[in-house]
């Protein structure tokens, strides 16, 4: 735990505003996949780096939890290192890259491999969080939409897809059923991850700052991928092993490595990957790696 | 042996520490001051106060320079910076009637009272470039200064018409309760002209001034006059509750532009012109003129004329993209990494490819 | 005025015992940051009771109902009381601590609180929200002696298989319109002394058998 810069209230954001944020996100827990409205904030940070998520974080923040950030599935991205010591610096929290020891996760693109237990929180950054919007543009008809789950919209451009491509021809922010009620998007994940927010024991915030909207999967709700009977909804993923650690069944990023088009797979999880690493998995280019702790 | 790339935070560091060095520039040319900003690059500052919703020259030049000129930047360092200050409260609803002019020019009369004042314009400039400006420690430039002194109110302009009854009068529910707050409350639709307003007010220039000149060549077309346009400095007077009366707090400078636009009538009532309204901190007329326009444009419904179909009537249309921090943000969010998802759409585009390679699939010639 | 970033803590000043200056969090930020994450955790998983302490609100206000609104009534939340809590003293405390807007139309109410059958007399008054905004419900704060009662079985959102909650049978007449209006609806926070639990509008709640 590092100390709190003082010169910052507690999380950054006003008292004030985080009890809006946090009358919010009981809301969306209530409403699970309904996107509550929320006043958010200018934050000290571009709108699409975060800030909804940032928002949500630093609204559940306490001084006692252990935060990890992960953008694409890995600890050490960027605006993820941005993010975690932004939290470090205003709240004073621990941090951590073990999905295991973090009781708040915020992340971008990804749900971590290893399963989620009960009592963490999963907060996900949204850019768009209205799953009919590119059927749809205007916020007052898609309101209307989902006030009367008319969801007809969805369902004829999923069955295009279909007609034109043979599949549902959309890889990411894949949208799912919510508890038999809300079309919501889950953000751009892979659809790969969809099946992970069905029935996990955590807790899932959704924050989109730039939209001032708030969603929530509770634990232990059931989330369904949209499909048809006769084309039922597909995983997708890579047909290969991580070449670092030999994982299967697991989200993989490809990876060029010469100009002759030469490229290898490796975990998008890079928590993971470690643990496995540190288990004695090895892949084909799994040899122990210097310099890991730079 | 492959190894992922590491060392986030180091890149980080030295990014900025690069960042830096640029934004000074060659150290043999002396560093820009903050007041130099501030007195010599007035309308950057002004832009950057009107849009960044803030008037503080001083912080608006001290942005500038910190994001090295980039206006967009600088108006979002502020937005960041605004957004935590504490609030004390509201001001009472600004006199404009009482603005001390620097500039004020009507385009629908020859002269009114208090007078055409051209006030410090490029309007008549010729656009040739001064290479007399690029030799340093010139003489001061001086103008010279009106013997009377300015009148204590300088009328509206529409007030003439007003006194008529040839203009429509602004509601008078439209000064009722408080007004909403864009910033603490979300964005909903269908917003009050208050609210229009408000978000036009930070609304960026371009934007702004784009979609005004769009209703000029007839997407949304609202025969705009330029009724009146002033410039110049207005007391800020709030309550203060232990008082029990409003004190004079400070003054900011103000553009206000009002136009008068084609009449509305019905067969029960006679024809008046109808109006646009534009206000921003500092001095910005070109934004406070387009704002004008689009809040006339985006007034159709109230005025029973029809929608079609142009984009700044569009009040959703509007007020979702008008503000530039949101904007930019977005925009250029798309260069972070997304890596994963485009592996995603990898694996999707390479699946379809094979089976269209394949020969065709019965599930497309069934549904056709 | 709430604390802003770039502002330092403002000391608050010792009050004199007894006074409605009393009784608020210790160090408002963090007890704020606690109390939160114990509501979240017991409206995300309904069936759990967890710890709410923190606060020492004059009675007959429990200390978690009192935490409760610390942590999430302010200006902008209308906060209905039941008629019997409507002491000036309660009254004086939710007001210097909270800013809270106190209202006497229940229709107004973003939160109430009472005795079951305070809130089960006003129900039809609490907001249920609007088909687009079902978000614009009003929060009922149940105060109750103890988790006694009648075991209740409890599924939905947030409960892995089923749960089980002890409560007075007169908690579930409370939530039983929600079935119904789903996605509008109330949502229930129960306390008794520094402990609470959440009933989402989402749980489908049944006495248990036997």
């Amino acid at each position: 735990m590092t100390p709190q810069d003082t010169e910052y209230n507690f999380a950054y954001l006003d008292e004030q505003t985080k009890r809006m944020i946090r009358r919010a996100l009981l809301k969306a827990v209530a409403i699970p996949g309904y996107q509550v409205p929320f006043a958010s904030r200018e934050m000290p940070m571009p709108y699409g780096w975060g800030t909804g998520g940032v928002q949500v974080t630093a609204a559940t923040l306490t001084p006692e939890d252990t935060l990890k950030v992960i953008d694409q599935g890995a600890d050490d991205t960027t605006n993820a290192v941005s993010i975690r010591k932004f939290f470090q610096k205003v709240a004073g929290i621990s941090v951590t890259e073990k999905t295991a020891e973090a009781t708040v996760i915020q992340t971008r693109h990804r749900i971590p491999e290893r399963d989620l237990e009960a009592g963490q929180i999963l907060v996900y950054q949204v850019p768009i969080p209205e799953p009919l919007r590119f059927l749809e543009p205007r916020e007052t008809e898609t309101r209307k939409m989902h006030a009367l789950a008319e969801y007809g919209l969805m369902h004829v451009k999923l069955y295009e897809d279909i007609a034109r491509h043979g599949h549902i021809a959309t890889a990411y922010a894949y949208p799912v059923l919510v508890e038999g009620r809300f079309v919501m998007d889950p953000s751009p994940i892979p659809k790969f991850d969809n099946p992970k927010l069905s029935n996990s024991p955590a807790l899932q915030l959704f924050g989109a700052g730039r939209e001032q909207r708030i969603h929530a999967i509770p634990p232990f709700t059931r989330v369904v991928s949209l499909d048809f009977e006769d084309h039922p909804f597909e995983r997708g993923g890579a047909d290969a092993d991580c070449a670092i650690c030999a994982a299967s069944g697991v989200y993989l990023d490809e990876v060029i490595v010469d100009d002759a088009g030469g490229r290898m797979f490796v975990c998008s999880d890079t928590d993971h990957c470690r643990e496995r690493l540190e288990a004695g998995h090895r892949g084909p280019m799994g040899a122990p790696a210097e310099g890991e702790a730079a | 042996m492959y190894v992922a790339v590491k060392g986030g935070e180091r890149a980080i560091d030295n990014a900025h520490a690069w960042l830096a060095e640029a934004r000074r520039g060659d150290v043999s040319v002396p560093e820009l001051s903050v007041p130099q900003i501030r007195e010599q690059m007035t309308l950057a500052v002004n832009r950057v106060m009107a849009e960044g919703s803030l008037h503080d020259p001083d912080l608006a030049a001290l942005a500038i320079k910190q994001a090295r000129g980039d206006l967009i930047e600088a108006i979002f360092l502020i937005r960041a910076y605004r957004t935590t200050l504490p609030r004390f409260g509201a001001s009472e609803p600004l006199d404009t009637g009482a603005m001390a002019v620097s500039r004020r020019v009507s385009a629908t009369f020859k002269d009114a009272p208090g007078g055409q004042v051209l006030g410090p314009t490029f309007d008549y400039t010729h656009r040739l470039i001064d290479f007399s400006l690029a030799a340093e420690a010139q003489a001061n430039p001086q103008a010279e200064t009106a013997e009377a002194p300015p009148p204590p109110r300088t009328p509206h302009i529409a007030e003439f018409l007003d006194a008529e009854g040839l203009l429509q009068p602004e509601r008078e529910d439209a000064g009722a309760g408080a007004p909403p707050d864009l910033t603490r409350q979300p964005l909903a639709f269908p917003a009050t002209r208050a609210l229009r307003l408000q978000a036009l007010a930070r609304a960026d220039e371009g934007f702004t001034l784009s979609l005004a000149y769009s209703t000029q060549r007839g997407y949304g077309r609202n025969h705009p006059f330029v009724g009146e346009l002033r410039v110049g400095v207005v007391a800020v007077e709030a309550e203060i509750p232990e008082l029990g009366f409003a004190v004079e707090i400070g003054d900011i400078e103000l553009t206000e532009c009002e136009t008068v636009n084609q009449f509305a009538g019905s067969k029960t009532e006679p024809p008046q012109f109808t109006r646009g309204y534009g206000l921003t901190l500092g001095h910005c007329e070109r934004k406070a003129i387009s704002m004008a326009l689009v809040d006339r444009a985006m007034r159709w419904q109230e005025l029973g004329e029809d929608f079609a179909g142009a984009p700044a009537q569009d009040e959703e249309f509007v007020l979702s993209h008008c503000d530039n921090i949101q904007a930019t943000g977005f925009l250029e969010h798309i260069k972070l990494p997304h890596y994963v998802d485009f592996q995603a759409e990898l694996e999707l585009i390479r699946t379809l490819r094979r089976e269209a390679a394949a020969g065709p699939d019965p599930v497309k010639e069934a549904a056709e | 005025m709430t604390a802003a970033p770039g502002s330092a803590p403002v000391p608050v000043p010792v009050p004199a015992p007894g006074s409605a200056l009393e009784g608020g969090f210790a160090q408002p930020p963090l007890d704020a940051a606690r109390a939160f994450r114990a509501l979240l955790d017991a409206l995300s998983r309904p069936g759990r009771i967890n710890r709410l302490p923190g606060a020492t609100p004059p009675a007959p206000f429990p200390e978690a109902a009192g935490a409760l609104a610390l942590a999430l009534c302010d200006g902008e939340t209308p906060v209905w009381l039941a008629p019997e809590l409507r002491a000036p003293d309660l009254r004086a405390w939710l007001t210097f601590h909270c800013n809270a807007a106190l209202t006497e139309d229940a229709a107004e109410a973003a939160f109430a609180f009472g005795a079951p059958a305070a809130l089960a007399e006003a129900l039809d008054a609490f907001s249920i929200g609007s088909p687009e905004y079902p978000d614009a419900s009003a929060t009922l704060v149940v105060l109750l002696p103890g988790f006694e009662g009648a075991p209740l079985t409890l599924a939905g959102p947030g409960i892995d298989g089923a749960a089980t909650l002890t409560l007075p049978e007169a908690v579930a007449a409370l939530h039983a319109p929600n079935r119904a209006l789903f996605p509008q609806g109330r949502d229930l926070f129960l306390v008794a002394g520094d402990r609470v639990a959440g009933l989402p509008r989402t749980t489908r709640i049944t006495r248990k058998e036997g």
